[in-house]
């Protein structure tokens, strides 16, 4: 059963295509020079928006470090504290771990940061896969309205929303960005 | 003297050729006249005009369940059912565990009919002692008891020198011999029709041979001894065949059917609905069809209800633990009337035959007509009016009833029992 | 979303459902690689493993399925002689707020009458000679890891085709999937009206084999009344059981399966049995990750209901 696509209609560009990515790279940057050389850096997304930026910084930490850089995935519908009331099935997917982390430091990277719950689910999968030494959080953007303690360790936007408005980063669509985003008066339902 | 006129109905009386409007003269618990216009002083009139008028309902094959059973059932609420149901007159078949073997419990039950009952009640007893298949009742001293037939009701005799003994001596007697043709063994631990519903519902199958298999051994002890025997009750197209075989070549091979064989299948045993477990099992359409058929012409000449109360807990377990059973007596007539005549598949004049005329002749009652200087026994039915089957309604204990929830016409109006009205306007006239 | 709250038979599922099971536990079966092969998917949320008949194998992977969910769990063996109706358990467990229950009884249709009572989720473990769904779950989805697709796919069932719900079960799914379904059993083994499910019936184990992708086996035993249906487990053994020399009318690389538990020697021989353990593993593995898919789809269902 899908959930109603509600129409968007673009209320703000916060980023454009060029400025999203030399954020990022700074980002990278700014990440980087907190690590020690002794670090055992992996990156983690978080599906779904997280799994692009991730790719980026992953790439560039790689470059930077001079050493590949683990890349993982995490998908937190099982981990989810709203499952039961979400009135459809969502839809698993697939989580990819495939390296230990037992006393990594974990750069772990979502597109926008605003419950806080997505980040909360994230963190007790990532346990359940083993001790990290250390987590940093990375998002691309982030706003008000967290329902938990939950803070980013790194962000590129801090962005200032109205009720019913939505961020969205797009880094693999065509118009790729930052953009404040707003649900017409009325929703078309699939 | 006491005298009622039922005037202007449509007046069904198969034994007297009749279907047509006419006025049914009743004096003194007996019938006096039947005739197109009776003019008549100092009787209670009833209009019937708009009704069917019939002799009152045979049902060869109750089960009161007293005594015995009567959790399930009473002389009391059995019969207040069977009257409610336009039955005027039931031959009541043993109870589990306390069986009609003997002429003290054939007596109980009678005095106890006259006692409680509101319709005519005649015992049938068994024809071997338990029901086991053994050793032969006293047939005699029950029938000088009041037995009108021998049954070992929905057990069958297996052992066909038992079956030939059992008629040898009933003949004596002149007790009609009713036989349950299900091979116990093929039977086994059967519960359904054996089929692809069995199968799909993972249930033990009841194959249609173990029907056909006695049916046929009772023809040709029929035939052999040149006596009558009547299967009770049939489900299956190829025992049809058989009946007809039979009585072409002038063996006395009667049979009786159920108003729930004529109207459903082991469809509806899906979702293990313990109201659908019956014995025999409700078989394929092709049986259904052939039975309809079979009654239409007359090879089933009689329809018998196998009225059987169960308590909840009996159906409302396990459908491989549940008791298997229906309680017909409310609702036969409308469902059969609804279903079937109303459909054109049977006429009227041949559906009061299968329930009143032919039952009454085979236990040898001087009833199912409307005769002159006989009991004035009569069903009248309003075949206007509509009404949904609601079983909790029941007078009957049992509940037992699949046709729950069905829209259905031709409803009891009035059940009159030697002159008296038992039921009236559709409601019991006694607590 | 699956339609009903309750799993109580492959022919109450659409190819739709199975699908969907079946996708659901390809995502379960990463969770399996972990190290904590556990997700808070069903924290909170109570199941029943009530088995009116016993199950070793059967039970433990529920009860592996509902851990791994982080459920808790209540394992109820009751015997049905004790003398508590079906409904009365019904109320019982309706009282203790169980979510789920998973029941397993010797009378066909016990888990449907009980389904049809309570307004928790039943999932039916295996009822008389009924249906045993997640059971056909597990093989079909253990022959679609290694074949890939089941269209058209040659699938041979031996074994106790009369009393044994899981061949029905899989019976029913290999059909809805597309499979050529091949049945192997002596006649008085055969239920009535088989064919009409969209198998063929053979007499001989050979002629259901020949050419088979998969062979999916029950167990054949003297219990259930077969003492009626089989002179001796000898004359099974020796006519229908597969051994190595029925086994090479397959294709070469056959899949063999088995519900379990396995009679050495009656419906399989010892060698087969060896030869197919590396199958028969994988096939007790994926019991536990369909279970899960089960469970948690069944779970999801249910709650949308409060």
């Amino acid at each position: 059963m899908p959930r109603s696509k509600p129409n968007l209609e673009l209320v703000r560009t916060i980023a454009d295509e060029s400025a999203l990515r030399a954020a990022i790279k700074e980002l990278g940057q700014r990440v980087n020079s907190a690590l020690s050389v002794d670090d055992r850096v992996v990156v983690v997304g978080i599906r779904a928006g997280g799994e692009a930026p991730a790719r980026s910084l992953a790439t560039q930490l790689t470059q930077l470090r001079g050493a590949e850089v683990p890349l993982g995935f995490l998908d937190i519908t099982l981990y989810r504290d709203d499952i039961n009331d979400l009135g459809y099935l969502p839809e698993v997917g697939i989580t990819e771990i495939d390296f230990p982390l037992d006393d990594a430091v974990v750069v772990l990277v979502d597109d926008v940061l605003y419950t806080g719950r997505t980040v909360r689910a994230a963190i007790d999968e990532l346990i359940d896969f083993g001790r990290p030494k250390r987590i940093r959080l990375v998002v691309i953007a982030e706003r008000d309205g967290r329902e938990l303690p939950i803070q980013a360790d790194y962000s590129a936007y801090r962005v200032e929303t109205e009720p019913g408005e939505v961020v969205k980063v797009c880094s693999n669509k065509e118009q790729n960005g930052v953009f404040i985003l707003k649900s017409k008066e009325s929703d078309a339902k699939e | 003297m006491k005298r009622l006129l039922l005037r202007g109905g449509r007046v069904v009386d198969p034994a007297n050729g009749r279907d047509g409007i006419a006025d049914v003269l009743l004096t003194d618990g007996l019938v006096e006249a039947v005739d197109e216009q009776i003019e008549t002083t100092d009787a209670e009139v009833i209009d019937c005009s708009g009704l069917l008028v019939t002799p009152g309902l045979v049902d060869t094959n109750v089960h009161l369940n007293e005594p015995g059973r009567e959790d399930r059932e009473t002389i009391a609420t059995g019969t207040r059912a069977a009257a409610l149901g336009g039955y005027t007159a039931l031959g009541c078949r043993s109870t589990e565990g306390l069986v009609m073997d003997n002429q003290t419990v054939v007596r109980y039950v009678r005095s106890r009919s006259a006692r409680d009952g509101v319709v005519r009640v005649y015992p049938i007893g068994t024809a071997t002692k338990g029901k086991k298949g053994e050793r032969l009742t006293e047939i005699g001293e029950i029938a000088a008891a009041g037995a009108v037939a021998i049954s070992d009701d929905a057990r069958c005799v297996d052992d066909a020198s038992m079956m030939r003994r059992i008629l040898l001596y009933a003949e004596m007697f002149s007790l009609p011999v009713f036989s349950f043709p299900q091979d116990t063994e093929l039977a086994a631990e059967g519960l359904v029709n054996e089929g692809v519903i069995s199968t799909r519902l993972g249930l033990a199958g009841i194959p249609a041979v173990a029907e056909e298999v006695i049916a046929g051994r009772e023809m040709i002890l029929a035939e052999s001894l040149n006596c009558a025997v009547h299967l009770s009750p049939i489900s299956s197209a190829s025992t049809v065949e058989l009946l007809r075989y039979a009585q072409e070549r002038g063996i006395k091979l009667s049979a009786e059917v159920t108003p729930h064989n004529l109207l459903l299948t082991d469809a509806a045993c899906e979702g293990y609905q313990t109201d659908a477990l019956v014995s025999p099992p409700l078989r394929s359409e092709a049986d259904r069809q052939a039975l309809i058929e079979s009654v239409a012409d007359g090879t089933v000449a009689i329809i018998a209800t196998d009225h059987s109360p169960c308590t909840v807990a009996e159906k409302k377990t396990e459908f491989t633990k549940a008791v298997p059973g229906i309680a017909g007596l409310e609702t036969a007539f409308p469902l059969l009337f609804t279903k079937l005549v109303e459909s054109g598949l049977l006429t009227l004049s041949r559906l009061v035959d299968a329930m009143s005329t032919q039952p009454a002749r085979l236990l040898n009652l001087a009833l199912g007509t409307l005769t002159p200087e006989l009991p004035a026994d009569v069903s009248i039915f309003d075949p206007e009016q509509e009404r949904t089957v609601d079983v909790r309604s029941f007078k009957s204990k049992g509940m037992n009833n699949p046709f729950d929830g069905w829209l259905l016409r031709g409803w009891p109006m009035h059940t009159i029992v030697g002159g008296e009205f038992i039921v009236r306007d559709g409601k019991l006239t006694v607590s | 979303m699956l339609k009903n709250k309750d799993l109580l038979g492959i022919n109450d599922l659409d190819v739709g459902e199975i699908r969907l099971i079946l996708e659901t536990a390809d995502k379960f079966k990463e969770v399996s690689s972990r190290r904590v092969k556990k997700v808070p998917a069903l924290r909170g949320k109570t199941v029943a493993n009530l088995f009116f008949s016993p199950s070793t194998r059967t039970r433990i992977s529920f009860e592996r399925a509902s851990k791994a969910l982080s459920a808790d769990l209540i394992n109820i063996t009751t015997s049905p002689s004790l003398g508590e109706t079906l409904a009365d358990t019904a109320l019982t467990l309706e009282g203790l707020g169980v979510d789920l229950i998973v029941v397993r009884h010797d009378q066909a249709g016990a888990p449907v009458q009980l389904a049809r009572n309570i307004s928790a989720g039943v999932i039916n473990a295996g009822d008389g000679a009924h249906e045993h769904p997640t059971q056909a779950l597990v093989d079909v989805y253990t022959i679609l890891k290694e074949k890939g697709s089941l269209e058209g796919l040659k699938v041979a069932l031996l074994g106790d085709m009369r009393h044994s719900h899981t061949a029905r079960s899989n019976l029913y799914c290999l059909t809805k999937l597309g499979a050529e379904v091949a049945v192997g059993a002596p006649g008085t083994m055969i239920p009535e009206g088989l064919e009409e499910f969209g198998c063929q019936v053979y007499h001989t184990t050979e002629e259901a084999v020949e050419n088979a992708d998969a062979i999916i086996l029950t167990r054949v035993s003297m219990d259930f009344g077969n003492d009626k249906l089989l002179p001796s487990l000898r004359e099974y053994s020796r006519f229908f059981s597969l051994n190595t020399k029925r086994l090479a009318l397959a294709k070469p690389d056959v899949m063999v399966l088995h519900g379990g538990p396995i009679n050495r020697g009656v419906e399989i021989s010892a060698t087969v049995t060896d030869m197919a353990w590396p199958h028969l593993r994988e096939q007790v593995a994926n019991g536990v990750v369909v279970r899960m898919a089960a469970l948690y789809l069944l779970s999801i269902r249910g709650s949308e209901k409060r």
